[in-house]
């Protein structure tokens, strides 16, 4: 059985208690009253990309849509702005709520497969524990010459990378992006350090979860 | 010994060769005239930024913050951390909130610390370099420094997101802060009043999702032009790079002529201060700023 099919087991009739208890901060959804101000406070050209907004999303947890919800692109359009979090009459943390919901997905897998923000945070996170911090031209090139799910596509990598061309010739210019990065650049010493506690970081995180589940 | 000294993290994206250099440059110069000592967190890391969400999870996030917050109570002690990056600031800050806020959280922390050979005694206090000068110096005392007025230059300052939500600086409006107006001022120069102060610029998905995130950019921009601003002016590296590199790209897909310089509130810091272009780091601009290069020393 999946990870993802395990968890619809065991929370059988309640996606609310699932979210509560898997989801970061995801005790607040039962708070919200509807009021529909967190939808209206998203960056206005990002509203298209929204297929649920954070209402209706707290709305479809509570009707116990479970599947629609973990697949959604949309907690992946939040651009952690904050400007729902400052507006909410109840105070819910809409920002990580999203944040939450998307990495549960993410985790069990059944995200949307290419979706080009999912692809980015897990390159970004990645990219910065590699050495502790982040290289910026690893960054790109990954970004660029990398599909959704992480392969190597050339074809698609030149398309971008010509289009970008300019924007890094200017940085480059500017001495703002530095092209021997690719031979290691700015890490921390204690990378032994670092990924042994992140490492004991998840064991934790995992333990604490399995728990509640 | 200096006026004031903090712990300082840079950030990734103000280390040498990076995208944020010219901020860093601009820093060190501000902080010379101000008296500032910024004694960098000895082998800082990366705080995972807001993007680093989907992959990271929530603990492995907030050890990372926690380490820094360990190294900088050792080695500097006293000491409040400074962040010069709104993602840093934001970051390292909710991750103290919520350590604060749970014992449980707080036990995980340190045993995953113990790995690193680290551990938190005292929680340091978490500052962005904004509301150091805002809160430490004041208004009148940044401006007693000013010997190289910015006369009759007009900017618009953007204050984004996350130097604004959901923290902020203290006794600020999220809807429309007035501090970065306040500092432009008091440099001598003139901050115009325009509706995209706040506006999201989209972020990290500016990577991710470019045609909405420039769109969002557009929008700034061209609120900032029909205001009759010059040059733009912000205290977030992400916000400064979006802003700038993407111009390009919208005059291609919109039809626009943008050009219009943005800035740091420090490089303005450093001219009105009296130091060069160089003191400044405006030869970092992707898009010159030509006007303020004349009346730098
Ligand atoms: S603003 Fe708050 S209460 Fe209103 S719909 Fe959004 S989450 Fe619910
Ligand atoms: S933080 Fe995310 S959910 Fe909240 S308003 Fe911004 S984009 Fe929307
Ligand atoms: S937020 Fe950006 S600059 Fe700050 S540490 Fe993280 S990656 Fe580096
Ligand atoms: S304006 Fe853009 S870069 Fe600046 S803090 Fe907001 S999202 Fe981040």
């Amino acid at each position: 059985m999946s990870a993802n099919q395990q968890m619809a087991a065991k929370y059988k009739n309640s996606f609310l208690k699932e979210v509560e208890d898997q989801v970061e901060m995801g005790e607040w959804v039962k708070m919200c009253m509807q009021c529909g101000v967190c939808s209206g406070s998203c960056p206005t050209n990002f509203h298209p990309g929204w297929e649920h907004p954070p209402q209706e999303i707290f709305m479809m947890i509570r009707a116990g849509k479970r599947e629609e919800v973990l697949t959604s692109p949309s907690m992946w359009m939040c651009t952690s702005c904050y400007n729902c979090i400052v507006r909410c009459p109840r105070k819910l943390p809409i920002t990580h709520i999203m944040h939450g919901l998307a990495n549960y997905a993410h985790r069990l897998g059944v995200a949307p497969k290419g979706q080009p923000t999912r692809a980015f945070s897990k390159l970004f996170w990645n990219n910065a524990i590699a050495t502790g911090r982040v290289n910026e031209l690893k960054l790109s090139i990954g970004l660029y010459f990398k599909d959704a799910e992480g392969k190597i596509n050339i074809g698609q990598g030149i398309k971008q990378g010509l289009a970008m061309q300019k924007v890094a010739l200017g940085l480059l210019k500017a001495k703002r992006l530095n092209p021997f990065e690719i031979f290691g650049g700015h890490k921390c010493k204690d990378q032994k350090g670092i990924h042994a506690m992140l490492k004991k970081a998840r064991e934790l995180e995992e333990k604490r979860k399995a728990i509640k589940a | 010994m200096a006026k004031k000294q903090y712990a300082f993290y840079p950030g990734c994206s103000s280390q040498k060769g990076a995208s944020a250099s010219n901020y860093l440059t601009s820093v060190e110069s501000m902080c010379k005239t101000l008296d500032i000592q910024l004694t960098e967190i000895p082998d800082w890391n990366c705080c995972g930024a807001s993007i680093g969400y989907g992959e990271a999870g929530e603990l492995p996030r907030h050890v990372m913050n926690a380490r820094n917050f360990a190294l900088a109570e050792t080695n500097l002690p006293g000491q409040d951390i400074v962040a010069t990056c709104a993602a840093c600031w934001l970051g390292a800050k909710e991750s103290k909130e919520r350590i604060e806020h749970s014992s449980l959280l707080l036990a995980d922390t340190q045993e995953a610390l113990k790995e690193a050979g680290l551990q938190i005694k005292v929680m340091p206090e978490i500052r962005h370099m904004a509301e150091v000068l805002v809160e430490d110096f004041g208004f009148e005392e940044l401006g007693k420094h000013v010997k190289n007025p910015l006369k009759g230059l007009k900017f618009a300052g953007y204050v984004g997101c996350q130097t604004n939500r959901p923290f902020g600086i203290a006794g600020e409006n999220f809807e429309n802060p007035m501090y970065l107006d306040k500092i432009i001022e008091t440099m001598g120069g003139e901050a115009v009043p325009y509706d995209q102060k706040v506006t999201c610029c989209g972020g990290a998905l500016a990577f991710s999702e470019p045609e909405k995130a420039q769109a969002q950019i557009k929008d700034i921009v061209e609120s900032a032009y029909d205001n009759g601003a010059e040059m733009i002016v912000t205290p977030c590296p992400l916000c400064q790079a979006n802003v700038e590199i993407y111009q390009g790209h919208i005059n291609n897909k919109y039809n626009t002529k943008f050009n219009i310089p943005v800035l740091y509130y420090s490089q303005l810091m450093t001219i009105a201060y009296g130091g060069s272009a160089k003191d400044a780091g405006l030869n970092g601009q992707v898009i010159r700023a030509p006007k303020l290069e004349a009346i730098a020393k």
